[in-house]
């Protein structure tokens, strides 16, 4: 019997194919009054190192995981109850926690779901879903990212909606030829990927969240048929403004070793320790298949003027009107596109996000999937 | 995530992307159509070990069956790789690079050289080479320190289907000689590889594992050998960082003395005999390079100065084992003035 004032903090499932991840350090100690979006743990999986935030308030009466112990996903770490719980109600629920992480992954739990294909134009498009019910939401990464970027968010977000990710031509295992490398061929490629969920779902609306390059192909899609999308959440979205960091944009597109790439990518980011060398080496196995050069290099076409941006995406927003809700969530500290460009993401709710760069979905997950979690809940 | 599939398919695949990107590609060798036991090359059995299998159907006329005479066709491959062809030509065993050595060392290495820059010759040599296949004395050496010795030819040892399907396309793209290690006891590692092309550049050590206290450099087999003993000593709180070279010509010299100066301490894994061998070369990298981060002295961990033993019992000792790599690292971090 296990009582309800007790709140499991658990494993995450960070990514698709994530089964284990180990408590690299505590943040927390017993005893210790958490917030909503407090770090309370660094865990290491066998992709990335990120920061469990808490998604409860509350007083952390034990830690369960050990620091280097291997824990199952969705397994107990760590309990938050108020001071008038007992222990041998806390004892108890440790227990059954305990006996979780000890059993380890079971030997028939499902690894990654089948990726999925849409041919979009004679372009093969990648896309990978989580979560049985809800209504439809479409993941759209930026430039140089995949739909693994959305890690620490498809799946925390598919407890209640269907949550789809796709990778953008020239990116991640889709076709990597991105032809004349303009917004349009990107967008197509949202729209086969919408048409198909839409169908799969049974749904004739679904929400848009786009990155960066992937706000902008968002913008375009909405724009082209605002009909099917329920609501936009653009994060760093690109074309509101002059401003962007050119120095990034080439030095990613030109980065030949992991020397090269590792301060580049370091950019990306409020705290550069995210950046370990497994991300690095993901980055760099990407940008070494066949293709992946041209496109990248293609698509800075897309982006750059100069040293400016060359995306605008002013019209597009116009073109959506007032009646879809627009959110638009920016990092405090992005050092790729200046958050100050949220003034011109005109009627949308503005979320700004401590303690993150250029990439506060992976920085901060929690508050962007509050973030999400409120703009659906406008679309009513 | 990308598929898994074994090291031999890892190869086959690289073979096959290439034939297909590039007409000029061919593949060339002993039974490389038809293979051990098979009526020829109708069975399309592919090699010895089944690396080029389905190749000859697929590419008609472009893999080549050729006489048991490594002298003939290694320089026959080397010479049509000059008049604008880019051959694969499978050496079978390293062992047999006596007959051969000529073509290797004295032509192909030499051609850019001599001719001042302007002759190229994008060939590229696959050969299996190491122990513990029961292939005893003249089937079981780890040649490459001779091979790494010469200027003018490039030696690859991947360690993983990742690394094998990467390195050879890069080694059948590149425009200099190279010398394709393939360790006939990794031919079943299974690992993710993409399914799209990509070629890894050479000079660039892959470090398969960090850690704080002991730098373990290997290549080729022993890597995964090192990976254990790292994982046993993690048990203990030592944590190695293992650091895979992949290339042994280009070295990835940075990499390698990067980690050593921030560990101190150095354990170099080799299956090659110990004298002139990379452990040897590695140790002296960082003994002139990396000499104030040292905290102790350098170990090596090799085969031993003999033959690869016929007995199983003798070559099961004879190839270092994880074991021999955790009493080094217990060495180096034991070791007090």
């Amino acid at each position: 019997m296990t009582d309800d004032r007790i709140v499991p903090v658990t494993m995450p499932k960070w990514g698709l194919s994530m089964q284990l991840g180990k408590i690299t350090s505590w943040v927390v100690a017993e005893g210790e009054e958490v917030r909503v979006g407090d770090d309370l743990a660094d865990i290491e999986t066998e992709k990335i190192t990120g920061t469990l935030e808490a998604a409860d308030a509350g007083t952390v009466r034990r830690i369960i995981a050990r620091v280097g112990e291997d824990v199952p996903v969705s397994g107990t770490i760590a309990l938050i109850a108020p001071a008038e719980v007992g222990d041998d109600a806390l004892d108890a629920a440790v227990a059954q926690a305990r006996a979780v992480i000890d059993a380890g992954v079971p030997d028939d739990a499902a690894g990654a779901p089948e990726l999925q294909t849409a041919d979009v134009g004679g372009r093969k498009i990648s896309y990978a879903g989580a979560g049985q019910d809800g209504e439809v939401i479409l993941l759209v990464h930026g430039y140089g990212g995949d739909r693994n970027s959305w890690l620490f968010l498809q799946e925390p977000l598919a407890a209640k909606y269907r949550v789809y990710a796709l990778d953008l031509p020239g990116h991640g295992t889709s076709a990597k030829d991105v032809g004349d490398g303009t917004l349009g061929v990107l967008a197509d490629a949202v729209t086969g990927v919408l048409d198909a969920v839409l169908i799969s779902g049974g749904a004739d609306r679904a929400h848009l969240v786009g990155h960066s390059l992937g706000g902008a192909v968002a913008l375009a899609v909405a724009a082209g048929d605002p009909g099917r999308i329920a609501s936009l959440t653009l994060i760093a979205p690109a074309g509101f403004g002059p401003e962007i960091n050119a120095g990034y944009l080439r030095g990613f597109a030109d980065a030949q070793t992991r020397r090269e790439l590792k301060p580049v990518v370091g950019q990306l980011f409020a705290d550069e320790s995210l950046v370990t060398r497994q991300v690095v080496d993901d980055l760099l196995g990407y940008k070494r298949l066949d293709g992946v050069d041209e496109a990248l290099h293609t698509l800075l076409g897309l982006l750059l003027d100069g040293d400016h941006q060359r995306t605008d995406s002013i019209a597009a927003r116009a073109a959506i009107g007032g009646t879809t809700p627009v959110s638009v969530v920016w990092g405090v500290a992005d050092r790729v596109i200046p958050a100050a460009q949220a003034e011109s993401v005109t009627g949308a709710v503005r979320y700004l996000v401590d303690g993150a760069g250029h990439m506060p979905h992976m920085e901060r997950p929690a508050q962007v999937q509050a973030a999400i979690e409120e703009t659906i809940a406008r679309a009513g | 995530m990308a598929r898994s599939i074994t090291y031999r398919e890892a190869l086959n695949e690289a073979l096959a992307q290439e034939m297909e990107r590039d007409e000029s590609v061919i593949v060339m060798g002993e039974d490389n159509a038809g293979g051990a036991g098979s009526p020829g090359e109708q069975d399309a059995w592919g090699g010895v070990l089944g690396v080029t299998k389905g190749l000859y159907h697929k590419f008609p006329g472009r893999v080549l069956d050729t006489p048991i005479s490594e002298s003939a066709f290694i320089g026959a491959a080397i010479g049509a790789a000059t008049a604008g062809l880019r051959p694969v030509a499978e050496l079978m065993f390293v062992d047999f690079m006596g007959v051969c050595f000529d073509q290797i060392y004295n032509q192909a290495a030499k051609f850019r050289y001599m001719f001042g820059g302007k002759a190229v010759t994008p060939v590229v040599i696959r050969t299996m080479y190491g122990a513990g296949l029961r292939a005893a004395a003249q089937h079981s050496q780890c040649l490459y320190p001779l091979f790494t010795h010469i200027p003018g030819l490039k030696v690859v040892l991947p360690a993983t289907p990742y690394d094998a399907k990467g390195l050879l396309i890069q080694a059948i793209r590149d425009n200099d000689p190279v010398m394709f290690f393939e360790h006939k006891a990794l031919y079943d590692l299974a690992g993710p590889v993409p399914e799209e092309s990509y070629a890894l550049p050479f000079g660039e050590a892959n470090v398969a594992r960090e850690g704080e206290d002991v730098t373990i450099v290997t290549l080729g087999r022993m890597v995964h050998t090192c990976l254990e003993a790292a994982g046993q000593l993690a048990a203990d709180g030592v944590q190695c960082e293992v650091i895979d070279l992949r290339t042994t010509s280009p070295l990835d010299e940075d990499t390698v003395l990067e980690s050593v100066e921030g560990t101190g301490r150095l354990v170099v894994v080799d299956e090659a005999h110990p004298r002139c061998n990379m452990a040897t070369d590695i140790s002296a990298l960082a003994a002139r390079k990396a000499f104030g981060a040292l905290r102790a002295p350098i170990e090596m961990v090799t085969a031993p100065h003999t033959p690869v033993p016929f007995s199983n019992a003798l070559e099961d000792i004879y190839i270092p084992d994880a074991q021999r790599v955790v009493n080094a690292v217990k060495t180096v971090t034991g070791w007090t003035r």
